[in-house]
């Protein structure tokens, strides 16, 4: 299996005013083609800023990050990653296919090609007839869903959520959550997806990597061996709930040994 | 009815009938009878609290009111008491029926159509009314203020001349200056943001030049650009640059960070960056710095022909209007500023309507 993802020993240090503060230390992991990784753990245990070394939108201090097997900075060059950020963030001035349409027009994609490319990856968020419709029309999961869809619509392999459907109520976000499920189906992406819901990251993930703060490091790499399909109800299983008290252990004891520290 | 609602009726039946009171007892009962009639009316609204009166009852009191006053200004001097009870009546009942017609529209006041003019229009036409009544009925001295009618007739009688000096200071000093300053502050803002030695450089020296008072600054570009309408477009891209400059330098920070981060995960360049969030996302400061600068402009260009001008032009004519004692053809020449200042700054507020439609701030209204 070739590593879309590869960290060695990497680590990232803030300066700040008040001092150093140590976001990722020695992190070690492998992330493999067609892969649905998760990262867990509290807040500040650098989950987020691990996902923004990936996008090159921070820089590590040491160690080395590669993607595909190039430096960071070289695969967003080559545009080699859709970013899904926590708020939408979709443009208020175009309309749900204008934002669609946006990285498109940033790569230069003809207009036939923008138009094919809009309504397929907004057939598959389920969006088809809200084309026309701007964001502050839309619901908060709609308009996360759109923001999925521009993530989509260049082709790139690999998918960075940050807590997409952090700021959504329970419901919905069950739902988005087995859409995605599907979508990964569809589409054989590689995803890394950030959450700090225990039974989120159960539920997507092929792998998740249970991190805790302060320095933010990998506690635990936990492969899960759930089927891929996944009905909702899977949630109800023992196999499933093995999981999750696993998942649940590692984080105690990243934040017992916290304690420990302090 | 509503509280306000409730003494506004109470107050303008009960002005009425004091002033019917009063209009009996003095003078012959024939003098000023429409007046007298009005009194008579509208002390008989006072039945509203027993049956319920419709609000275009009160539009047709405040009609009435209004012509009774007006045709009543000449035919006392001085005007006695119940003249001014019956402006006040009318006044009131003016008052009430906006009050009671504004309740009726909120609601849906969106798709009622022309009827939203309605209530501007009656609070413009009742201010003209007072303002004709109090300075005919109470002989104030034209120098003081002379009454609307007059003023009317000035304009209606020096169409040509103030059309001319329309031309000079509207059309060419303020239009020409205001492009001109708008346009170099927004270019400015532009090479600015670039460059960190040019934000430091730049900005202090845009802002000394804002402080500049225009009294100095305007004898001086007299001299540089001569006694036409150049020297007073160059006050106005001086008193318009700093504002749009400032504007658009904090609207080009406006796009959030997570926008801006989305734009460098596409590895979109400088120039998309501008052009597809930076300065959509700075739109609504852009369009502060157009609104008040096209109020800017046209004090800037009035008051610099105040300063050595040929012998056309809004300012240059209202120096020396006052100066012959022409009071009337000041107020003619301030009706026309007004009128082009609001009607300036009304189709700019459009397009920002229709550019900066996704704003919060326009959305909602």
């Amino acid at each position: 299996m070739t590593a879309v993802v590869s960290a060695r020993h990497l680590g990232l240090t803030f300066r700040t005013n008040d001092g150093d503060v140590v976001a990722l230390s020695d992190v070690d992991l492998e992330i493999g083609k067609g892969e649905f990784v998760s990262f867990i753990g509290p807040s500040g245990c650098g989950k987020t800023t691990f996902l923004r070394t990936i996008a090159d939108l921070e820089q590590p201090t040491s160690g080395t990050l590669t993607v595909n097997g190039q430096t960071p900075e070289t695969a967003r060059r080559d545009r080699s990653y859709g970013y899904v950020f926590q708020a939408p963030a979709l443009y208020p001035w175009r309309t749900i296919e204008k934002n669609v349409a946006l990285p498109l027009e940033i790569m230069g994609y003809s207009a036939p090609q923008q138009a094919e490319r809009i309504g397929r990856t907004l057939d598959l968020v389920n969006l088809s007839g809200f084309e026309k419709k701007f964001p502050w029309q839309l619901s908060g999961g709609m308009q996360q869903r759109a923001s999925i869809a521009r993530a989509l619509a260049f082709d790139a392999d690999l998918l960075l959520m940050d807590e997409p459907f952090g700021a959504l109520d329970e419901i919905v976000r069950d739902h988005l959550n087995s859409e995605l499920l599907k979508l990964w189906a569809a589409t054989g992406k590689t995803i890394c997806f950030v959450t700090h819901s225990i039974p989120e990251a159960v539920y997507l993930s092929t792998k998740i990597v249970v991190m805790s703060p302060r320095p933010g490091r990998v506690t635990d790499v936990i492969e899960s061996d759930l089927p891929r399909e996944r009905p909702l109800d899977i949630r109800e299983t023992p196999e499933f709930l093995a999981i999750a008290a696993r998942v649940r252990e590692g984080l105690r004891a990243g934040h017992s040994y916290d304690e420990g520290a302090v | 009815m509503s509280q306000l609602q409730y003494f506004l009726a109470l107050l303008a039946g009960g002005v009425s009938l004091i002033g019917l009171v009063f209009g009996l007892i003095s003078g012959p009962l024939e003098q000023a009878l429409l007046l007298k009639a009005f009194l008579a009316l509208g002390t008989l609204s006072l039945v509203r609290f027993l049956v319920p009166l419709g609000f275009w009852a009160d539009a047709a009191l405040a009609f009435l009111g209004t012509v009774s006053v007006l045709t009543g200004i000449g035919i006392f001097s001085p005007a006695p008491a119940f003249f001014w009870l019956a402006l006040v009546a009318s006044w009131l009942f003016a008052w009430l029926f906006v009050e009671r017609f504004s309740r009726v529209l909120a609601p849906g006041w969106r798709d009622s159509g022309g009827l939203g003019l309605i209530i501007p229009i009656v609070f413009g036409v009742a201010i003209l009314v007072v303002w004709e009544a109090i300075t005919r009925g109470a002989n104030v001295p034209q120098v003081i203020l002379p009454p609307p009618s007059m003023i009317g007739a000035r304009i209606a009688s020096s169409i040509p001349t103030l059309w001319a000096d329309f031309q000079q200071t509207f059309l060419k000093a303020v239009l020409i200056g205001y492009l001109l300053g708008c346009g170099l502050g927004f270019v400015v803002a532009i090479l600015i943001d670039r460059s960190p030695f040019l934000k430091s450089g730049l900005l202090p020296l845009g802002n000394l030049v804002s402080a500049l008072p225009i009294v100095g600054v305007a004898p001086i570009m007299v001299m540089w650009f001569g006694f036409d309408w150049p020297s007073k477009a160059a006050v106005v891209v001086i008193m318009t640059f700093f504002p749009m400059l400032v504007n658009t330098v904090a609207g080009l920070n406006a796009a959030s960070v997570i926008e801006r981060d989305l734009m460098r995960t596409y590895a979109a360049s400088y120039w998309q960056t501008l052009m597809k969030l930076r300065l959509p996302a700075a739109g609504p400061f852009i369009f502060n710095a157009l609104k008040i600068n096209s109020t800017l402009a046209l004090i800037g260009a009035i008051v610099a022909e105040f300063f050595g001008t040929p012998i056309v032009g809004m300012g240059f004519r209202i120096s020396t209007e006052v100066g012959r004692m022409n009071v009337d053809m000041v107020w003619a020449e301030i009706a026309v500023a007004a009128v082009a200042g609001s009607v300036f700054y009304g189709v700019i507020t459009l397009v920002e309507r229709r550019v900066t439609f996704w704003h919060p701030s326009v959305r909602g209204a």
